[in-house]
């Protein structure tokens, strides 16, 4: 095979894998022709969430934050240990992230700058690459206090996260668009075309319906930005900031596959050093560095004298012509010593804040089956795969509802959307834990379990129909969910501004029966605030966070 | 400056002054797109009256698709209602998400077996659908509906945006609303609702379940509920009333969940007249029609008749 194949065979991987990572996120998603189970429960029938199971820094960093390797993440040794022998490979050929960056490095620009012997300068080693170890650092010392914060900037959480909440949302509405422009006057001849590309699109990209999403832009904003800079270095993000890739950098310290160069058949037309992805030094006269190399083979197979060659064992004795490789990472102790003690504090910093406890948001109403806040904050990667599935567009990122620690963390906003009751596909998607997989039987509870509750609902007697403005309604007693029902009907007989009297229904909740779902604050027809709403209060994963002492009342049966 | 770049210059000038200004007045005050309704009024999807022939048919056996047979056939048989080459659309109710045992949705057997007799009938095409309140991929599927209805070749469709029509109702409170082109745009229109305990409206049988016709935010509507109900009914005025009563929800309506809520009836009841069915089924939640808002409006609207034995009445029970 020559280097040639190999690196189309890198082609190839990379096509694979993006469009692997990409169909599973597609099929993140309730798709009408999924069916149920003999037993009523509707489960996905992919693992539509295993490829973020092969993360290495979500493992990691998962295991420092609440000492347990979840589920699926043990796949992610299938990408660590081949990295210790081998290198960055995952970075070259399999990160769909870094092939996205490779594409868009890639693209021609009319800008000199991008060109010849500019783009040879700026494609050897830069000292901006070791922020991603002090990154790397930060965020595994953070994780060992129970900070876990990878998932910002881990590329697999934060693609998934950026494609789902997103891209595809904003290509949904896109595609609304065209067809709403299309059917303005005058169009009508040409609207078979954007309705029949709609309809080409829609059944593969396109959800049942368009999800709306809180808190994207900043979602939005860091992706773009993400891909954008890469116009300015070629691959910044892998070089200079990605904290998996630093972490697999770490790991190909004693690697035994790398790059030998051959000095006598150079001719130093730096040919290697236009094409390299990683910037770590191909050219022969500059020391090689082992833990930035994507192992792209670029340079190999670019090179006209046959002078580069990855391979096993290679040569590890230089001369001064040829230096020898480094294997070590290019940091400082002092700055490495610095990046941990900050990542130490970082939790502290932002636990002595108000939000996580003190004065935790009471609209902060996690997915069912969620851990307790402590450990969900240690599991939490915020990849957005809950948010995806979720067929109500019940479960959003939160911007500051819990505070900067946990930003992009999910969040019912039940006027969007309530959970339903029978429903457990988000516990079925989370990669780690923070959602626990539970049955519709532990959902909803039966004579001896209680059920899986999120939150209590509270009248607001000052916007309600019945209570404050003499109208009958009670949607939110035909919409609640447990049986019997927690919102039960008053008769109650007043006399009205005009002195007649009225007799009207009137809501109350009974706290014992209320799981939280939130289908009275999405029913409600009173338009703006809704006056019954969800409160955290009364949720499962807590024993502080309740009201009563006591809370009886079980649900009969599914 | 040359005479020749003076009238090139500020020839380009006025001309892009030009069309400034005549983009300009041209928009100025330019029409608006007004509120244009698709429908307008009553659709009417009934049948001829047959004064030979009883208005309100109740059969009752264990085998369901018997007591529809036998009830429908009590009525004037599926011939009467659908001609061939007819589109047919059934309207069950699939509102929740309930499985067919907690009486929250129409028995999907009864709708199969619908189906199944339009298309025997000859129909063109058989579409089954309504406008769900919980997600209608869930509600469809474990209501037993989705599957059921397509197995028997009906084209079971869920609601989607682009789906609705801006219909004048023509109704003393429901004027212009969206309503779900699959309801209007058919020759025969067949309302399958099931009993269930509502309580508000008291019961949501026939007349009620038209609500899942209705698009937008339809939940204000339960402000004014009785009169709601009684001008869908006058826009709708469906072919035929089939009415489940195999399983009858007696308490925690609309939505249900305990098992210990539904009577076991094995009842199906067709109709002609939606208020008469409406008083002859809401007997089984233990009242009268006359106690029902909706249905006495419904009559005093001219509607029907809640007197269901002069309206003719027949019941075969086996």
């Amino acid at each position: 095979m020559t280097i040639k194949t190999v690196r189309n065979l890198r082609r190839i991987s990379q096509v694979v894998f993006f469009l692997l990572f990409f169909w599973l996120i597609l099929r993140t998603n309730f798709d009408v022709t999924i069916g149920m189970t003999e037993s009523g429960e509707i489960i996905l029938p992919y693992p539509v969430s295993i490829a973020l199971e092969f993360d290495p820094l979500t493992a990691l960093a998962t295991l420092l934050a609440n000492g347990t390797v979840y589920k699926g993440l043990l796949w992610s040794l299938v990408i660590l240990i081949p990295t210790i022998f081998l290198g960055r490979f995952f970075c070259g050929w399999i990160c769909p992230l870094g092939t996205l960056n490779h594409w868009i490095s890639e693209i021609p620009s009319e800008r000199l700058r991008r060109k010849g012997r500019h783009k040879i300068e700026s494609n050897r080693y830069k000292r901006y690459q070791r922020l991603k170890y002090y990154i790397l650092f930060f965020f595994l010392a953070g994780s060992l206090t129970g900070g876990l914060q990878t998932g910002l900037l881990d590329p697999l959480p934060l693609l998934a996260r950026s494609l789902g909440t997103f891209v595809l949302p904003t290509l949904h509405a896109a595609a609304l668009g065209l067809i709403q422009f299309a059917k303005a006057p005058g169009f009508g001849p040409f609207l078979t075309v954007p309705e029949a590309m709609y309809d080409a699109v829609a059944p593969i990209f396109l959800p049942f319906r368009q999800m709306h999403f809180h808190a994207i832009t900043t979602i939005g904003i860091l992706f773009t930005l993400i891909l954008v800079f890469n116009r300015v270095f070629t691959r910044f993000w892998c070089r200079g900031i990605c904290p998996l890739g630093a972490l697999l950098g770490l790991f190909s310290r004693f690697a035994i596959f790398g790059l030998q160069k051959d000095e006598s058949t150079c001719d130093h037309c730096n040919l290697c050093l236009l094409h390299c992805q990683g910037a770590d030094n191909p050219d022969v006269g500059a020391r090689w560095r082992q833990s930035e190399c994507h192992l792209c083979l670029n340079c190999q197979a670019i090179c006209p004298n046959n002078s580069l060659r990855f391979k096993f064992f290679p040569n590890r004795t230089g001369t001064k012509a040829n230096p020898p490789p480094i294997d070590k990472i290019d940091v400082s102790k002092r700055k490495t010593v610095g990046s941990l003690a900050a990542g130490l504090v970082m939790l502290p910093v932002l636990r002595s804040g108000d939000s996580f406890e003190a004065n935790a948001n009471p609209k902060l109403i996690r997915p069912p089956g969620s851990v307790s806040e402590e450990d969900f904050l240690a599991r939490c990667i915020r990849c957005g795969q809950c948010m995806r599935v979720c067929p109500n567009n019940a479960l959003h990122p939160t911007l500051l509802e819990s505070g900067l620690e946990g930003i992009w963390s999910p969040i019912m906003i039940a006027r969007i959307g309530y959970c339903e009751p029978t429903c457990t596909l988000c516990g079925q998607v989370c990669p780690t834990g923070a959602i626990l997989e539970l049955t519709t039987g532990e959902k909803v509870g039966n004579d001896k379990t209680p059920p899986n509750r999120i939150g209590t609902a509270f009248i607001d007697k000052g916007r309600c129909l019945p209570w404050a403005m003499d109208r009958p309604c009670i949607v939110c007693e035909e919409w609640c969910p447990t049986s019997p029902k927690a919102i039960y009907l008053k008769e109650e007989t007043i006399t009205n501004r005009n002195g007649d009297k009225v007799t009207l229904q009137r809501p109350y909740i009974d706290p014992d029966l209320c799981t939280g779902c939130g289908a009275c604050e999405f029913a409600c027809p009173v338009v703006g605030e809704a006056a019954v709403y969800v409160n955290s209060v009364g949720e499962s994963r807590s024993r502080q966070n309740q009201i009563l002492l006591e809370r009886k009342g079980i649900s009969k049966d599914v | 400056m040359k005479r020749r770049d003076f009238l090139k210059r500020t020839g380009s000038a006025m001309a892009l002054a030009a069309i400034s200004g005549g983009t300009g007045l041209v928009f100025h005050n330019f029409e608006t797109a007004t509120y244009q309704p698709a429908v307008s009024g009553a659709t009417g999807f009934e049948v001829t009256p047959d004064p030979t022939l009883p208005r309100v048919v109740l059969a009752r056996n264990e085998d369901h698709i018997n007591a529809l047979n036998r009830s429908l056939d009590g009525i004037g048989g599926i011939k009467r209602f659908i001609k061939p080459g007819e589109r047919v659309t059934i309207k069950p109710n699939i509102g929740w998400d309930r499985t067919p045992q907690q009486a929250a949705n129409t028995n999907p057997v009864l709708v199969a077996e619908m189906v199944r007799l339009c298309l025997d009938a000859g129909a063109a095409k058989v579409i089954v659908t309504d406008i769900s309140c919980n997600d209608p991929r869930r509600t469809f599927l474990r209501s037993g509906i989705r599957t059921a209805a397509e197995k028997a070749g009906a084209e079971v469709l869920l609601p989607s945006d682009d789906d609705y029509l801006n219909v004048d109702l023509g109704g003393k409170l429901l004027t212009g609303w969206p309503v779900l082109k699959h309801f209007v745009e058919t020759d025969r229109l067949i309302n399958m609702p099931i009993v269930k305990q509502h309580s508000l409206s008291t019961c949501t049988i026939a007349m009620k379940n038209l609500y899942g016709i209705l698009g937008g935010h339809r939940h204000r509507l339960h402000q004014e509920i009785d009169q709601s109900i009684v001008d869908l009914a006058a826009f709708a005025r469906p072919t035929l009333t089939v009415v489940d009563a195999t399983r009858v929800l007696l308490r925690g309506g609309p939505q249900g969940g305990s098992l210990g809520d539904v009577a076991e009836e094995h009842t199906v009841i067709c109709a002609t007249d939606q208020v008469a069915a409406d008083a002859r089924a809401v007997e089984f939640l233990g009242h009268t029609g006359d106690q029902v808002g909706h249905i006495v409006l419904a009559q005093s609207s001219g509607l029907g008749t809640i007197d269901y034995h002069s309206a003719g009445y027949k019941e075969i029970i086996s």
